[in-house]
């Protein structure tokens, strides 16, 4: 084409692409659990790791969840409340069809759990998508919604399952599979999961343009209120999912199920690497991140240095010095 | 301030006058300046002085090293090596406010206003007037309209930033830089984003700015006002200085040569004589509310038909409304079928190609590699089932680096590290991927030098040449001139006339443009 080109040396190929940001969130880790066996070394003892990374499985598969919607360029307040609904919901249809389908309700109202997780998210991506209300607002709103449902199906006190079913729910929260805790191998599955849609489908693809540039997304042909409603369907359907696992560990719904579940959900995602404004999302960092969370809580209650009772100040601690290494590493 | 700081400026220009009749004063002297960004040197050994009221301009194709050097003149980068003076004294800018201080100014190329923020508030911002401790909004409302007046600007000084077009932007962007006084004003390329009138508001501007012994540092990729305006002419290449020549020694063609070290083969590619008359896309009836109604006209198979007019005409508005990008209603025949387009991803799919004009805003994501970009807008063509194979993107990008002549040192680099030309024509590849049969490009060769100028022009040529049409939105009338086959001009959001073969006349372009066309002589885009 022209007198001066030049070959320019091109390196296709599969080449390791790391950076600071995609790594920080495991060297924590790594460096957290240093620091754990120093303080207490049971602290590095399978049965405790393997009971902290269990009470993590929680926050973890919601914010891989919220790893969609934030990375789509969105927000999502009503997680906490939103597994309290569900919770609640799940545990009214498997006692109503405990006397007649026994051992059965228990799929049955998981499919449920499933099914109202997929209507909530909806509900909020489309007052987002449709309704142009800004994410924050809209899932503030539902945020109250979900709370006062939870509260008011529950008469402000509990909604305990069935003594019947428990024995026969107990396992999927504190059973294992080769030693592994299933919450631990369910969120590790949804994480597999997640990561194949977001880094190895078109969908993925879609939701990391939408939440990088929405007008070039728009102008690329690609529809930005289908890719933002879709997020917050997989936000619900892991919120689902977090609840399924959830039920057989209180046996109860209750008003304060979940309560601010949000801020350690958006904390995960923050220190896992995934930009609040939205763009690339980071799925394993969002795992690393929920567990750096909760180690840092157990860490605090095993040594003696740090009240637990500070444990949510540190945290936020944590996601401040996060996003400053976010900044200083760019 | 604004009333003060004028009367300040005519005392000085006479200071000047009676002093320096004879030798205009030194302002700034730059001795051997190089910049170097780790192992990379962007700019080598550039000696230039820079005179009281003298417009010195500084051209170079992109990435010559322009840019960086007006950045090290006005604090926002320091120089590895090299020294800068002003007057006697050598002195060293820290940071832009420092250079401010000393009275040096950078007008910035992108318009860095807060769109939420109404015109005088951006004009004042960081600088408020105050009285007793009180914003004093009044006085500074009095003082925007009247700097505004000056530059031939009539934006309310109440208006939201983000509601005015871009030109307006621009000028308020320059009133905030002259507000105060300055030794040294340097423009980077200011006319980029204006049309007709407001250029030439904008380079009588210039013009006072040096009557008042202003020394103005001009950077353009236009070469016509380079000539018009510069006393002199310093022409960088690959980051090395070739030379300061006087304004008016060089034609335009010398100083394309001088830039790019080689004859330029002619800039504009060879016309199609015999257009077929077969169309290709033909509209009817385009409304869009607000800035387009009652548009008309067909594009046929091999032509390059061009849309000119001033900014506001309602050009860009027409195409964002027929491609379903925003609201609007138009009859659409491509290659004799109807169809109907609600949305960008209808368009695409039915063969219809739009390159926007806003290329870093709303064509490419910044932050992503390359393979993404080019492959964004069919990515169902390319990976039909669910899973995306890493491989086939790779052989796409490989292919149309090669085919656009894509510079780029590696494919590893985002699409914001790649400079203007070399993003345009990833873009160009981004939209030809999805295989248009129409290819509507919206300014093509905004702030791109002059290489790939030609480059693009070479591109959309041979675009036709294979039987498709291409529509051309350009604010440069001299660019539809000369790759066009024939230009419509549009007024007040409906087309005034039509011009093709010998009436392709810069003239009878703006006088469409800017006057009501005579009765007969609109032709509503048809061709007879």
């Amino acid at each position: 084409m022209s007198a001066i080109t030049e070959t320019p040396t091109l390196r296709p190929g599969r080449e390791l692409n790391l950076n600071w940001a995609d790594l920080g969130p495991f060297l924590a880790l790594g460096a957290l659990l240093a620091i754990g066996f120093v303080v207490n070394p049971d602290f590095l003892s399978a049965t405790n790791l393997s009971n902290v990374i269990t009470r993590s499985a929680f926050i973890a598969i919601i914010a891989v969840g919220a790893t969609f919607v934030i990375s789509s360029g969105g927000l999502d307040l009503s997680v906490g409340s939103m597994a309290a609904f569900i919770t609640g919901v799940t545990i009214m249809f498997m006692n109503r069809l405990a006397p007649d389908f026994a051992g059965l309700s228990i799929p049955m109202g998981m499919a449920i759990a499933v099914a109202v997780g997929v209507l909530c998210g909806l509900a909020n991506g489309l007052i987002v998508t449709v309704g142009k209300i800004e994410p924050f607002i809209a899932t503030l709103g539902t945020m109250g919604i979900f709370r006062a449902l939870i509260t008011y199906m529950s008469d402000g006190g509990t909604i305990p399952i069935d003594r019947a079913l428990r024995d026969i729910y107990r396992p999927v929260y504190f059973g294992t599979f080769a030693g592994i805790p299933y919450p631990i191998l369910i969120s590790l599955l949804v994480a597999a999961i997640a990561s194949f849609i977001l880094y190895k489908t078109k969908y993925g693809r879609k939701c990391a343009a939408v939440g990088a540039n929405a007008d070039v997304a728009r102008y690329s042909g690609i529809s930005v209120v289908k890719t933002r409603t879709i997020a917050y369907v997989i936000q619900g359907v892991c919120v689902a999912i977090a609840a399924i696992c959830y039920v057989p560990r209180l046996g109860a719904a209750t008003p304060t199920t979940g309560l601010l579940w949000e801020l350690q959900v958006i904390t995960a995602v923050v220190i896992g690497g995934t930009a609040l404004r939205g763009g690339k999302g980071h799925v394993w960092g969002t795992v690393a991140g929920a567990v750096i969370l909760e180690l840092i809580a157990n860490l605090m209650v095993l040594s003696d240095y740090v009240s637990e009772y500070l444990v949510a100040g540190v945290q936020g601690v944590i996601i401040i010095i996060a996003m400053l290494i976010q900044r200083l590493s760019k | 301030m604004s009333l003060a700081s004028s009367i300040k400026m005519e005392n000085a220009t006479s200071v000047a006058e009676n002093a320096e009749a004879a030798l205009p004063a030194l302002v700034m002297r730059a001795e051997n300046v190089s910049k170097r960004y780790g192992p990379v040197t962007v700019l080598s050994e550039i000696s230039l002085d820079i005179l009281a009221g003298e417009i010195h301009a500084v051209i170079g194709e992109n990435g010559a090293g322009k840019s960086t050097f007006m950045r090290l003149l006005s604090g926002y980068a320091e120089p590895s090596e090299g020294t800068l003076s002003m007057g006697e004294r050598l002195v060293k800018f820290a940071r832009p406010n420092e250079a401010q201080d000393a009275g040096v100014v950078l007008v910035h190329q992108e318009i860095l206003l807060a769109d939420g923020l109404t015109v005088a508030e951006n004009l004042f911002l960081g600088r408020e007037l105050t009285r007793r401790g009180i914003v004093d909004d009044r006085t500074m409302r009095r003082m925007a309209t009247e700097k505004l007046a000056e530059l031939g600007c009539s934006v309310s000084p109440n208006a939201l930033v983000g509601t005015i077009a871009l030109a307006d932007r621009q000028l308020v962007q320059i009133a905030r830089a002259l507000l105060d006084d300055h030794k040294l004003v340097i423009f980077d390329e200011p006319t980029a984003v204006l049309t007709g009138d407001e250029v030439e508001r904008l380079l009588n501007i210039i013009l006072k700015l040096k009557r008042h012994g202003i020394a103005v540092l001009y950077i353009s990729h236009r070469l016509d006002e380079v000539q018009r305006l510069a006393d002199k002419v310093t022409v960088l290449r690959d980051g090395r200085m070739i030379g300061t020549y006087p304004g008016r020694s060089l034609t335009q063609a010398d100083m394309a040569n001088l830039m790019v070290g080689r004859e330029l083969a002619t800039l504009y590619p060879a016309k199609n004589t015999t257009p077929s008359s077969e169309p290709m896309l033909s509209v009817r009836n385009a409304c869009v509310p607000g800035y387009v109604s009652d548009v008309s006209f067909t594009v046929h198979k091999g032509e390059i038909l061009g849309f000119a007019g001033m900014i506001g005409a309602g050009r860009t508005e027409l195409f964002e409304g027929i491609l379903g990008l925003r609201p609007g209603t138009a009859i659409v025949e491509l290659d004799g079928r109807p169809i109907t387009i609600h949305s960008a991803r209808q368009a695409i799919d039915a063969g219809i190609g739009y390159l926007t004009e806003d290329r870093k805003g709303k064509g490419l994501l910044l932050q992503e590699q390359l393979g993404p970009n080019l492959t964004l807008s069919s990515l169902s063509r390319f990976h039909p089932g669910v899973y995306m194979r890493g491989r086939k993107e790779t052989a796409a990008l490989a292919v149309a680096v090669e085919n656009y002549d894509i510079r780029l040192k590696n494919l590893r680099l985002t699409a914001g590290q790649l400079s203007g030309g070399n993003q345009q024509k990833l873009l160009l590849a981004k939209v030809l991927l999805t295989d248009p049969s129409v290819v509507i490009i919206d300014e093509p060769t905004r702030g791109i030098d002059i290489a790939n100028k030609a480059q693009i022009y070479a591109f959309v040529r041979s675009i036709v040449a294979k039987g498709k049409a291409c529509i051309v939105i350009s604010s440069e009338m001299q660019e539809l001139i000369g790759i066009c086959d024939r230009i419509l001009v549009m007024r007040e959001g409906r087309i005034n006339g039509e011009v093709a073969g010998a009436e392709m006349t810069e003239t009878n372009i703006a006088l469409l443009a800017t006057s009501r066309a005579e009765p007969g002589h609109a032709s509503q885009g048809e061709r007879a």
